[in-house]
């Protein structure tokens, strides 16, 4: 925990030298972000909103470090989620409550299934995970913007799936009921419900944080969960206690590849309603990675490392529509926030070298 | 004739998307070798073709980009041997951070140097092309404008020549292999583990840096943030292909050159979508790995920080 505060502040450091050498004012622009994130409700529950997604990949990518997997695939996974929250969301009608748990079923049965073809390649093949999750996260993309652009799918002059129906969105408020004039009087009249009116908060709030408790306590009550760690301590010896070891990677996987996509359903459900062509991918993955080292992949950090990520994120685009600061700054910051904590194991050694040397 | 001119043009494209891809996986290949893992290549890439665009748009000379690009490149991965070496950190964490790291300042700078916006402005030089130096006129020959290659594919080939003499012929290389294997038996016989490493990862930089730096003034023309796409990671496949040899790398990353140039040549082709065409390099990495990764042998102290006395 010290070692990610110390980590957090020389990211900012880091990051106030950026600004400086850019030739921006560094108090300016922290203050534009702090007051981006929190000067208003709604701007807070947007933050929450946003933090969804990125704590879904985060949850992934902890849980299968706890197994010592390194799932850098979440982005593709991710991708996958996006495609089948897309295409049942619009193509296979359903009931309103029914239809968003057979997506989140789905997207997660797809999402595990393509994760565990990594740890089976891991299995059978020798691959490392972190070269074949890289590969399938480009595969993914393509096969998205394969499926995008079938004549079938792409809604004609645009470059977009179709909307998803009603019944697969997942807002507490449905999205046009902020512009009626019943909806406007409500969020006037209730400063309480004002934030869940006008974003775009919804269910995928309690599943996350479901998600988020539901896989602590495997991890820390179950058996599997036991085993998990145990792989992730020293495979050989959970190999020695007879631990399925390979079986059980399949398994970290699997769970690890359905959580992302899930959080990648999501996503389409409660807040791009479509899936687009996009130039390069949005890096939701690659967030995930940075939340879960932040948060030490314990599953309950991820939850609190996603919302200071989309903090961060949110502010930075605050930065940048004010003061016209480039948004990289952001991943300046998380970089170097992720490098300190790479370092963090050894800063003991180091102060201790230092100790030595006086 | 038309056949034989689509095999040139084959032959071309494949070098051309080669040689950024051998550059960096020979960096791979040093950087293992020593026992240091770096999977910060790709942010290097970036980092470095960032360098090469603007001084090479600034300064209108490629070769003064290239070696800026080397630079960024070798800056980056002084930070990766510092806390691989020294600091004895987590070296997939710095990688994965460095490569955060290296796109986000190579965007931002390039977002400060050209009015916001996040890529560069097309170099008013490209690499000079071999057979204009030679003389050659092409103007009358359709074969012989498909056969045109970058200077730099040449220099690929080279360095890769030099990185198989010095690891396999020489001592430093035997010291740099042993660092790898074993490295408290080589320190024990006098050999300078920090130092080895050091050169090395920092020397894998560098290489990683001229890729970018290649595929920035040699194909893109320019920086964007998504110039380098997954190729610093295709070239650490190769190095694994390629079984921690340079010449084994080499020829792998001919082959993912070739599945690049596929999907050129294809496109177009009615019955092939272009995603799926683009879609080939990457399953055919996944394949080749399929295929060959069980009968490769990585150094046995990869990733593994050296602690004196232990």
């Amino acid at each position: 925990m010290a070692a990610v505060v110390l980590a957090l502040i020389i990211g900012f450091i880091i990051g106030t030298l950026a600004l400086a050498l850019g030739g921006y004012d560094p108090v300016k622009g922290f203050s534009y972000m702090f007051t981006g994130v929190f000067s208003s409700t709604n701007r807070i529950m947007q933050v929450i909103v946003d933090s969804v997604p990125i704590a879904m990949t985060g949850l992934a990518v902890a849980f299968a470090g706890r197994t010592g997997l390194f799932n850098i695939g979440a982005e593709g996974q991710f991708i996958l989620g996006q495609i089948t929250g897309a295409v049942i969301g619009f193509y296979v009608p359903m009931p309103p409550i029914l239809h968003p748990l057979f997506i989140i079923l789905c997207a997660f049965a797809v999402g595990g299934l393509y994760a565990g073809f990594a740890a089976w390649l891991k299995n059978r093949f020798n691959i490392h995970e972190v070269i074949s999750t890289i590969m399938l996260n480009w595969i993914a993309y393509y096969f998205m913007i394969f499926i995008v652009n079938m004549k079938s799918v792409k809604v004609p002059g645009s470059q977009h799936s179709p909307e998803i129906l009603d019944t697969a969105k997942i807002n507490f408020f449905h999205r046009d009921f902020r512009t009626t004039a019943e909806g406007q009087a409500l969020s006037e009249s209730s400063p309480f419900l004002r934030p869940f009116i006008r974003t775009d908060a919804g269910y995928a709030i309690i599943i996350m944080l479901i998600t988020a408790l539901l896989l602590w306590l495997i991890l820390k009550y179950t058996r599997l969960g036991y085993e998990l760690r145990a792989v992730g301590y020293n495979r050989y010896a959970a190999e020695f206690s007879a631990m399925p070891v390979k079986r059980n990677a399949l398994m970290s996987m699997f769970i690890s590849g359905g959580v992302a996509a899930v959080g990648g359903a999501m996503l389409v459900m409660s807040t791009s309603y479509y899936i687009t062509m996009l130039g390069t991918t949005e890096g939701y993955g690659w967030d995930g990675i940075s939340v879960a080292l932040i948060a030490s992949n314990h599953p309950i950090g991820c939850v609190f490392a996603g919302l200071l990520y989309a903090a961060l994120k949110f502010g930075g685009l605050e930065i940048q529509s004010r003061m016209r600061a480039p948004t990289e700054i952001i991943n300046i910051m998380i970089g170097t926030l992720v490098l300190c904590i790479a370092l963090a194991p050894a800063l003991p050694r180091l102060a201790e070298r230092l100790e030595r040397k006086e | 004739m038309e056949f034989l001119n689509t095999i040139v043009l084959t032959i071309s494209i494949t070098l051309m998307y080669s040689s950024p891809l051998i550059f960096t996986a020979i960096g791979g290949v040093l950087t293992q070798r020593s026992g240091v893992d770096n999977i910060g290549l790709e942010g290097m890439m970036a980092f470095g073709a960032c360098g090469a665009a603007i001084v090479g748009f600034f300064a209108a000379d490629p070769w003064l980009g290239l070696l800026t690009g080397a630079v960024f490149g070798g800056f980056l991965a002084l930070i990766h041997a510092f806390i691989a070496v020294t600091a004895k950190g987590n070296q997939i964490i710095s990688g994965i951070a460095l490569n955060l790291v290296g796109l986000g300042v190579a965007t931002f700078i390039t977002r400060r140097l050209f009015n916001g916006a996040a890529q560069s402005n097309t170099v008013p030089k490209g690499i000079p092309k071999v057979l204009e130096l030679l003389g050659v006129d092409k103007s009358n020959s359709r074969l012989l404008q498909s056969a045109e290659i970058d200077l730099t594919v040449i220099l690929a080939f080279v360095i890769a020549l030099v990185v198989w003499f010095v690891l396999y012929k020489t001592k430093t290389g035997l010291r740099v292999r042993a660092c790898g294997e074993h490295p408290g038996a080589a320190d024990t016989l006098g050999v300078n583990v920090t130092l080895i490493r050091y050169v090395c990862t920092t020397l894998s930089g560098v290489l990683a840096g001229l890729g970018g730096g290649v595929t920035a003034l040699a194909i893109a023309g320019r920086f964007t943030p998504s110039v380098i796409s997954g190729q610093g990671f295709i070239a650490l496949a190769a190095v694994i292909f390629g079984n921690w040899r340079p010449i084994g790398a080499t020829l792998a990353c001919l082959l993912f050159g070739f599945a690049q140039a596929l999907t050129v040549i294809l496109a177009g082709t009615p019955w092939l979508p272009t995603q799926i065409l683009a879609m080939l390099p990457y399953v055919l990495t996944l394949l080749v790995l399929m295929v060959f990764v069980d009968r490769s042998t990585p150094p046995k102290a990869i990733g593994q920080p050296y602690f004196k006395g232990q």
